[in-house]
C-alpha cells in the first residue's frame, strides 16, 4: 500500500441520541483511488459517509468522537468552518436532487455561491464533460434539470460536484435509484473521475464495489469488519462474517 | 344576475365614463357626482400598505420559522400567530385609532385623525399571521434533499434559504400575497374605524379615505331606499370590486404558472 492516505478517520463513533450508529471505526482513504464501503442495511454506511463532510451536522441529536484528518485540516476542529470542508469534500446523494433550475444554473451555483475564479462556461462545460453528459445537454443548457431522465440528473449532480473542483467526492449509493443502463455509464465513468478525484463510495451491490473499487470497507453493526484491497477482500477475506457478506448468504 | 342588472340600470343614468374616471365620489350628497376613482384610490392604498407591511415581515417570518427557528422558538411563535389571526377586526380597528394614529402624529405632525396609513398598517398586521403561515407551509414543502445539496456544495444556511428555500417556495409566496390582496380589499370594519368615510382622490396616506368595501356597508346600513340611484351605486361598486378581484386571481394563476419552480 504506497499510496498516500488523504483522509485519515481514526477512532470515529457516531451516535444518534444514546444510539451508537458507527462504533470506533478507524479507516484510511487513499488517494485517487476509489474506496467502497460496504455492508448490510442501516449498519451504518451512510452515517459514516456524512461524517466525512459533517453533513451530520444538520441532524438533531446527532454525535460525533474520533477524529478526521483531510491532510492538515481537523475536520472536527471547533474552528474548522464546514463551508470550507464542503469546498474540499463534495458528496453526491442518493437521489438525484438537481435545483429546480437551467441545467447551467445547477452547475454554475455552487462556483457562483464561493466566488470561485475563472470562466464560468468553460467550467460548466468542463464539469458536464468529465461527467460525460455534455453531448447530451449541450444545446439545451438553459432547459431545466428536472426535465432530464433520472440517470442524467445523477450525472448532473456529479457534474455539479465536479464544477467546485473538490480533492475527495463522497457518493451515497449514487446508483440505487437508476435503471442498469444509467448504473453502467455511472460506473464507467467513476473510473475516470479517479484519475483526478480520490472517491468514496457506499453501496450496498457487492458485485459494484468489485467492479469499481480499489480498496474495499466492510461494516456490520457499526463496527469496521475488514478493510483492505477490494481483491483481498472478495477473494480472501480474513474475517468469516465478511465471507458469508461477500458470497451473498446474508444481508 | 341582480349584480349586472343593478349595475347595468345605474348605467342607464350615469354615463361608463362618469362612473369610471369621475374624480368626486358624492352620491348622497347634493351636488351628486359619482366618479368611482376616490374609492379605488382608497382601496389601492390599503392594499398597497397593508401588503408593505404583511408581505416583507410575513415571509421573513415564515423563512426564520422554518429555517431557522429551534422546536422550542416554533412552539411560543405559532400560537401568538394564531392569536393574532383570532382578534375580531373592530378590535383592530380602535387599536389604529388609539394607538397607530398618535404615533403617526408624533412623526407626521400633518396626520388626520382618520387616515389611510394607519389603516393599513393594521390591515398588514391583521393579515400577517395568514401570510406567514402560508409562507411557512411553502418553504417547509421544498424537499430538505435540495437543502443538503446546496450545503455539500459550501453554501451557508443564509445562501441556502436565499438562493434554494426562498426561490423553490415562491409559488406558494405568490399564492399567499394574492390572499393577502383579497383580504385587504375585503377589510371593512378596521378600515372604516381608521381611515374615515370620506371619498377622497387623494394619494396621500395620511388623509382620511373610504374604500369600496367600506362605502357598501356604509350604504347599506343606512336608510337608502331599494330602486333609487343612490341605492343602485352599492351593486355598481360591487362590481367593480368582483372585476378587480376576478382579475387578481386570472393574473395571479397566470403567474404561478410561469414562474413556478417545480420539484419532485
Ligand atoms: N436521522 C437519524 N436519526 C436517528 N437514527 C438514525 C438516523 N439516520 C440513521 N439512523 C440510524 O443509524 C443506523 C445507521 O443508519 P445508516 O447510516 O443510514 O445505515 P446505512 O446507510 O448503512 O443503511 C441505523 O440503525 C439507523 O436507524
Ligand atoms: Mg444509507
Amino acid at each position: 500500500m504506497e499510496n498516500r492516505v488523504i483522509l485519515d478517520i481514526d477512532d470515529v463513533c457516531i451516535r444518534y441520541g444514546e444510539d451508537l450508529a458507527v462504533r470506533n471505526v478507524t479507516l484510511p482513504i487513499y488517494e485517487n483511488q476509489i474506496t467502497a464501503i460496504i455492508g448490510p442495511s442501516g449498519c451504518g454506511k451512510s452515517t459514516l459517509l456524512r461524517s466525512l463532510n459533517r453533513m451530520n451536522d444538520f441532524i438533531h441529536g446527532c454525535s460525533h468522537t474520533g477524529g478526521i484528518a483531510l491532510g492538515d485540516m481537523d475536520i472536527y476542529d471547533p474552528a474548522t468552518d464546514p463551508v470550507e470542508i464542503r469546498l474540499r469534500i463534495g458528496m453526491v446523494f442518493q437521489r438525484p436532487n438537481p435545483f429546480p433550475k437551467s441545467i447551467y444554473r445547477n452547475i454554475a451555483w455552487g462556483p457562483t455561491i464561493n466566488e470561485l475564479k475563472g470562466d464560468m462556461d468553460a467550467r460548466v462545460e468542463n464539469a458536464l464533460r468529465r461527467a460525460a453528459l455534455w453531448d447530451e445537454v449541450k444545446d439545451r443548457l438553459s432547459d431545466s434539470a428536472l426535465n432530464l431522465s433520472g440517470g442524467q440528473q445523477q450525472r448532473l449532480c456529479i457534474a455539479r460536484a465536479l464544477a467546485m473542483e473538490p480533492e475527495v467526492i463522497l457518493m451515497d449509493e449514487p446508483c440505487s435509484a437508476l435503471d442498469p443502463v444509467s448504473t453502467a455509464r455511472i460506473e464507467d465513468l467513476l473510473f475516470e473521475l479517479k484519475e483526478n478525484f480520490t472517491i468514496v463510495i457506499v453501496t450496498h451491490n457487492m458485485q459494484q464495489a468489485a467492479r469499481v473499487s480499489q480498496y474495499t470497507a466492510f461494516l456490520e453493526t457499526g463496527k469496521l469488519i475488514e478493510f483492505g484491497e477490494t481483491e483481498d477482500v472478495f477473494t480472501n477475506p480474513k474475517n468469516e462474517r465478511t465471507e458469508e457478506y461477500v458470497t451473498g448468504r446474508f444481508g | 344576475m341582480v349584480l349586472a342588472v343593478e349595475t347595468y340600470s345605474f348605467l342607464q343614468t350615469v354615463p361608463l365614463t362618469d362612473f369610471l374616471f369621475g374624480t368626486q365620489w358624492t352620491p348622497l350628497l347634493v351636488p351628486k357626482s359619482y366618479g368611482v376613482l376616490p374609492l379605488l384610490a382608497g382601496t389601492f392604498m390599503i392594499v398597497v400598505g397593508a401588503s408593505l407591511v404583511a408581505i416583507p415581515i410575513g415571509v421573513a417570518s415564515a423563512l426564520f420559522l422554518s429555517e431557522y427557528a429551534s422546536d422550542r422558538a416554533k412552539r411560543t411563535l405559532k400560537p401568538i400567530l394564531e392569536v393574532l389571526a383570532g382578534i375580531p377586526t373592530v378590535v383592530y380597528g380602535f387599536f389604529a385609532l388609539t394607538y397607530v394614529t398618535p404615533l403617526l402624529k408624533t412623526v407626521f405632525p400633518e396626520t388626520q385623525v382618520f387616515n389611510a396609513a394607519s389603516a393599513a398598517i393594521v390591515v398588514g398586521i391583521m393579515i400577517l399571521p395568514m401570510v406567514a403561515s402560508l409562507c411557512d407551509d411553502a418553504f417547509r414543502a421544498v424537499p430538505n434533499s435540495l437543502r443538503e445539496g446546496a450545503y455539500s456544495l459550501g453554501a451557508t444556511s443564509f445562501e441556502v434559504t436565499t438562493r434554494v428555500v426562498f426561490p423553490a417556495g415562491l409559488s406558494g409566496v405568490l399564492a399567499a400575497f394574492v390572499l393577502a390582496i383579497s383580504r385587504a380589499i375585503g377589510e371593512t370594519m378596521a378600515v372604516t374605524l381608521a381611515a374615515g368615510a370620506t371619498p377622497n382622490l387623494t394619494l396621500n396616506p395620511l388623509e382620511s379615505i373610504q374604500t369600496m368595501t367600506a362605502y357598501i356597508v356604509q350604504v347599506s346600513l343606512g336608510d337608502t331606499p331599494a330602486g333609487t340611484l343612490a341605492y343602485q351605486t352599492l351593486f355598481a361598486v360591487a362590481a367593480v370590486l368582483f372585476l378587480i378581484t376576478l382579475g387578481l386571481n386570472v393574473l395571479a394563476n397566470y403567474v404561478l404558472n410561469r414562474f413556478r419552480e417545480v420539484y419532485e
